[in-house]
């Protein structure tokens, strides 16, 4: 227990990491991931297809894959970033295709009349989704786009072993300097997860609430 | 049709087996080892004498240490650790393929031991206080310590640990070469991975300037891409690598003492050098003196 209160500090340093990279790419990949949704929707093959590709490529990598496209192929394409930003294009490529499933998910729940009477009322495709169908689409999938919100929080755990000082880094590091302590320094970093994705499913449940379509 | 895909499946069969039949060839035996001292005479009831009565001796080594103990594609370990432990073996009458390997990775070397499973363990094995609590070393045979490896040429001209002030450093997270980095050098720029192949592939994209751990484990990465990388070649910390054998068995700790200083007197040591990590390695190293304790 020591260990852990010895190292409050270090804790510290990789809880903020932690944080900061889960809500950049959280912004970024559901950003990434609407757009992507959108194109397994649109009208022309051509975007249809691409979507499909990528989110069947991108979610059937595992993560360390891409983590290590991200981080050791990127630069030889003469991409020079700092490691976080490379593990941040890491995390929100790979759970950008999660979200657009989730995305399209919703989508596909708003009913076929609301789009059809909005292309009618002469919206264009872009329009009728943004102000149209999206905005009852998000509502239907608050659940399941917190939970990639969550698996993406612990996923980030990868760029620890990618030169990314976070949670997982600072844990392991503490446990091989205090090896008779290595269980309080574990738990230590669990109860920094814990206090990042508890709030996030407790925010979740209230917005559900919120924003519920009454039918 | 059906004639046909049992054709297909035939013809692939026999490509497999012509290929793994390629790869199976050639088992050249490398390295020296090949002495073997027949008319050795141990006293009665020693280890050295049980051993050559059998006529085989088990030895524990690594097996995924290049240059030191690394198990090749025909599954036989080979390496500095592996010439040390034939001229042993070839000292006691046993011939190298009298010996049997068995895999000794660090957390399980000292009940190995402890337990008779190996005869005696040659696996960069630093000698340390702690472990001669429970173990006996031999040797030192080699010392090892904590180097620098660097991009072929030096482009940032790092010639030791104080160069490399500002500058990016790669290591294993936790590792004991990083933390006497974060404690002795903090003016460096730490970056750490989980494994040093990582370490390597970020120096080769310049992403680091210097991966720093022991320099056993920097020529092994140097092996694998001698035209990416050179190593500095001065060791800042003194990791001296022992032969374990079984606590109180003096007298078998004695002989290899002695094998240990015939060998670096007659050459062979030079030898098992040259053939294995000296063909990487700047320079040959000086035997460190044994440490009869």
């Amino acid at each position: 227990m020591d260990a852990v209160l010895d190292n409050l500090g270090t804790f510290r340093q990789g809880f903020v990491t932690t944080l900061a990279l889960t809500v950049l790419s959280t912004v970024l990949a559901l950003a990434l991931g609407t757009l992507l949704a959108a194109m397994r929707v649109s009208p022309v093959p051509t975007l249809r297809g691409a979507g499909a590709t990528y989110v069947e490529i991108v979610r059937n990598t595992p993560l360390t894959v891409v983590f290590f496209f991200a981080v050791f192929v990127l630069p030889q394409l003469d991409v020079r970033l700092s490691f976080f930003a490379f593990a941040a294009i890491a995390v929100t490529v790979y759970h950008a295709a999660f979200f657009c499933e989730a995305v399209r998910s919703g989508i596909n729940a708003v009913g076929v009349g609301q789009a059809e009477a909005a292309r009618s009322i002469g919206l264009t495709f872009t329009q009728s989704l943004r102000l149209v169908v999206l905005p009852q689409a998000f509502r239907t999938v608050v659940p399941p786009l917190i939970n990639v919100v969550i698996a993406l929080t612990k996923n980030t755990s990868i760029a620890g072993a990618f030169g990314v000082v976070e949670l997982t880094a600072v844990a392991t590091r503490l446990a091989n300097a205090n090896s008779d302590a290595v269980i309080a320094i574990f738990l230590g970093s669990a109860v920094c997860y814990l206090a990042l994705t508890l709030p996030s499913g407790w925010l979740a449940g209230r917005l559900e609430r919120r924003v519920a379509v009454a039918r | 049709m059906r004639a046909r895909r049992t054709t297909a499946l035939v013809g692939a069969a026999l490509a497999l087996m012509l290929a793994l039949a390629a790869c199976g060839g050639g088992g050249d035996e490398g390295g020296g080892g090949g002495q073997v001292n027949e008319g050795a005479s141990f006293a009665e009831g020693t280890t050295m004498a049980r051993l050559k009565e059998a006529g085989k001796v088990t030895v524990g080594t690594k097996f995924d240490q290049p240059l030191f103990g690394l198990k090749n594609l025909e599954g036989k370990p080979e390496g500095f650790d592996v010439e040390i432990a034939k001229l042993i073996a070839g000292e006691m009458g046993i011939a190298a393929d009298n010996i049997t390997w068995v895999e000794t990775v660090s957390a399980n070397r000292e009940p190995f031991i402890q337990q008779g499973k190996v005869d005696f363990v040659v696996a960069t094995y630093t000698i340390n206080d702690e472990r001669k609590q429970v173990v006996d070393f031999a040797g030192p045979y080699y010392e090892a310590g904590q180097d620098i490896m660097v991009a072929k040429g030096n482009p940032e001209g790092i010639g030791g640990p104080d160069d490399l002030a500002g500058k990016k450093v790669c290591s294993v997270t936790g590792s004991t070469p990083a933390e006497n980095i974060r404690e002795n050098y903090p003016e460096a720029d730490l970056t750490e991975f989980d494994v040093y192949s990582k370490c390597a592939e970020a120096l080769k994209n310049g992403q680091v300037q210097a991966v720093t751990t022991d320099n056993v484990i920097l020529l092994g990465l140097i092996s694998q891409d001698p035209e990416a990388f050179e190593l500095v070649d001065k060791p800042f910390t003194k990791e001296p690598y022992g032969i374990g054998l079984k606590k109180g068995d003096t007298e078998f700790r004695n002989f290899i003492n002695d094998t240990l200083e015939k060998i670096e007197q007659d050459g062979r040591w030079k030898a098992a050098w040259d053939a294995t990590a000296g063909k990487v390695a700047p320079g040959t190293p000086t035997p460190p003196a044994i440490d009869r304790y």
